[in-house]
């Protein structure tokens, strides 16, 4: 893997009144987070979480239910000094600019929600190909099709197997609050630099659009990074070129190996899980993102009710917390995978298992929010009939 | 002895791929040479696509960045916006510009992105086979068009930079052809002046290259160049499309 170092912008040079329009957009931006915390939506926390990780491109198309980060990047990144904000004409325009501004060392980054981001597929495989960072966000929304613009899990399979043509797997995160997708995306474009592999914010409508009190870890930088392997014109340097199609299979080969080692690397370090409750449990919940959110409630209300019942969250979700998932096992027989589809994950949680615990389901597809009282009845009923007490 | 022909700094010394009687060797060579007359070559990225010149980061000894077929303009935005200091061309077919990348170009040219399009017209598909391409001609038979394409039914030759001609954003659209000395002589004048358009900072600016096919046209080197003045340019008439520049040419 090629080292990931950063060397600063040179700084432009600005006539007058364009510094002094930037002294105060910097100042006015300053200004507007003078307390810890502020309340916002979790599509406007990313992009302010976006542009303090140095983010200096953003490419969107509007989608719903990921307009509100759109649109912040149109009010906060576009004016920005050095940033770029562009209403690409389409999701597939958008990801290729994000691959275009990406090549040159930059952080950019795109948003987008399921069909949008069924379109994206095509830049993200180039992405990958030519080891390309880069940020993709998806407020994923019930499908197939054009779907509903309802929250919905459906997305998890396309997101966590490459979700492109080629063999090739994104960094997947999975955050199930405000403050966690900020913080997450912020990890995102650390662990995409740091491998140069890109990585996808697998959100829904629900965590983009609800509103929570968030607070922002990290300054914007004061000059924005740049990857020194970055393509920025041959001075001083020969001409270098980034490509994927080759006439050798054998390069090809290599360049799967390389990815494959990376991917073995993120797993063997960089996973992150929540595990809720799960000392004593009898019986242990998998859920990711918002659903895990609705399983919390259900479990609170069963441990009030003497139930042993715990949660396996995973945060990373490609590579999947196979280990973490696995200890668990060695005290719990049985496990109920959440989701909110007819069973992606589940794939995960079984292979993750290997067969040493038992593992029902219970999902709601097409954008159906379950409540926690519904899915309550789903582990008491479990609960008993498997006998635990 | 003086030396007075040789091969541009900006060309590595590479064998061309391409088949004898080809066009893509010859643009290379152009706009490398223009790149050398300007002095970019050190800031200069270039957007190759898929089609014949997929490899042209072989020849072009500029940074250069390999687009997935038709996004080329997108591709570029992206640099441009990131690097706004660099020169930025894409080098794209007539598959890539006029069938699959058709939204891409037309959206970046009226953005009025600060780059440069070479765009290659050869009538067909070249890499994949000769397949017919929107620009194809009609009456002209290609192992997808095997009965002559019929307006009707297969459409009608695409003028892409007639239709670039009406978007605001952009400065200089040129069609020139690279069939004759003298052909050749005026596209190089062209490309010179789209990249001083970009040099200018005026927007969106493309040369459109009547370029030969023989081994898909399947004709010789000489019949190519012929049927270049004789049908394709009645089809796609050569001179400027649009100039806002209010300069004649940049020699
Ligand atoms: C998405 C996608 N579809 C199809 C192809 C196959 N393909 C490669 S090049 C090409 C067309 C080449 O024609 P043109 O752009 O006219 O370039 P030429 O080879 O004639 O110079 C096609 C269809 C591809 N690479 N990607
Ligand atoms: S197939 Fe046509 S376009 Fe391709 S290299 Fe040969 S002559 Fe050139
Ligand atoms: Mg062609």
């Amino acid at each position: 893997m090629p080292p990931v170092t950063y060397r600063l912008h040179a700084k432009k040079t600005m006539s007058a009144p364009d510094a002094l329009l930037a002294l105060l957009s910097a100042l006015k931006w300053r200004l507007r987070f003078t307390v810890a915390k502020v309340l916002m939506t979790g599509n406007a926390a990313i992009g302010e979480a976006a542009i303090r990780a140095g983010c200096q491109c953003y490419f969107g198309y509007p989608i719903t239910p990921q307009n509100e980060l759109t649109e912040y990047m149109a009010s906060n990144l576009s004016r920005r000094p050095g940033c770029t904000f562009i209403q690409a004409e389409s999701e597939i325009a958008a990801i290729n600019m994000v691959y275009g501004a990406s090549v040159t060392g930059v952080r950019a980054m795109t948003s987008s929600s399921s069909p949008g981001i069924s379109l994206k597929q095509e830049g993200i495989s180039y992405m990958a190909a030519c080891q390309l960072p880069g940020l993709i966000v998806n407020m994923s929304r019930g499908g197939p099709g054009l779907g509903s613009i309802a929250a919905a899990q459906s997305d998890y399979h396309q997101s966590t197997r490459g979700g492109g043509h080629g063999d090739y797997r994104t960094i997947v995160f999975g955050p199930s609050s405000v403050q966690e997708l900020a913080d997450l995306t912020h990890r995102a474009f650390e662990l995409s630099d740091k491998y140069s592999i890109p990585a996808m914010i697998l959100g829904d409508g629900m965590l983009g659009q609800m509103m929570e009190p968030v607070e922002f870890k990290h300054e914007a930088p004061a000059q924005l990074p740049v990857r020194a392997n970055g393509l920025r014109g041959a001075k001083g340097r020969p001409s270098r070129f980034v490509r994927t199609f080759t006439s050798n299979p054998a390069e090809l080969e290599e360049l799967n190996w390389s990815l494959f080692r990376r991917y073995q690397l993120l797993q063997k370090n960089e996973v992150s899980c929540e595990n809720y409750l799960t000392d004593d449990a009898q019986l242990i919940v998998t859920a990711f993102g918002i659903a895990a959110r609705i399983a919390k409630g259900a479990i609170n209300e069963a441990r009030a009710a003497g139930l042993k019942v715990g949660l396996f969250r995973p945060i990373t979700l490609f590579p999947f917390p196979q280990q973490q998932l696995k200890e668990l096992a060695k005290n719990t027989k049985y496990f109920l995978d959440f989701e909110m589809n007819m069973g992606q994950m589940i794939d995960d949680v079984k292979l993750s298992l290997e067969g040493a615990g038992e593992v029902a389901f219970y999902g709601r597809p097409g954008g159906v929010i379950p409540t926690s009282t519904e899915f309550l009845r789903v582990i008491t009923r479990l609960y008993y009939q498997k006998g635990l007490s | 002895m003086e030396k007075i022909f040789s091969r541009p700094k900006s060309l590595k010394k590479a064998v061309f791929h391409y088949c004898p009687g080809c066009g893509h060797s010859i643009i290379h060579r152009l706009c490398c040479e223009v790149i050398d007359e300007l002095g970019i070559q050190d800031r200069t990225i270039g957007v190759p696509p898929p089609g014949c010149s997929v490899f042209a980061y072989y020849y072009f000894d500029v940074d250069m960045v390999e687009s997935a077929h038709g996004r080329g303009a997108a591709v570029a935005t992206g640099i441009k916006r990131a690097l706004p200091e660099s020169i930025v061309f894409t080098y794209q077919g007539d598959g890539d510009l006029s069938a699959i990348g058709t939204t891409e170009t037309i959206h970046t040219a009226n953005r009025g992105e600060n780059i440069t399009a070479i765009f290659i017209n050869n009538a067909v598909y070249g890499m994949t086979g000769g397949q017919m391409a929107p620009t194809t001609m009609l009456g002209m038979k290609t192992t997808t068009s095997p009965f002559g394409r019929e307006g009707k039914y297969e459409g009608y030759p695409i003028k892409m930079s007639e239709i670039l001609g009406q978007v605001q954003g952009t400065c200089y659209i040129e069609r020139v052809a690279v069939n004759s000395p003298a052909n050749i002589r005026k596209a190089k004048k062209a490309i010179k002046k789209a990249f001083q358009c970009q040099l200018d900072g005026l927007g969106y600016s493309l040369v459109e290259i009547l370029s030969p096919c023989p081994t898909n046209w399947k004709m010789s080197a000489i019949q190519s160049v012929k049927w270049v003045d004789e049908v394709m340019s009645k089809e796609f008439p050569l001179g400027v499309i649009k100039d806002t520049t209010g300069k004649k040419d940049v020699n």
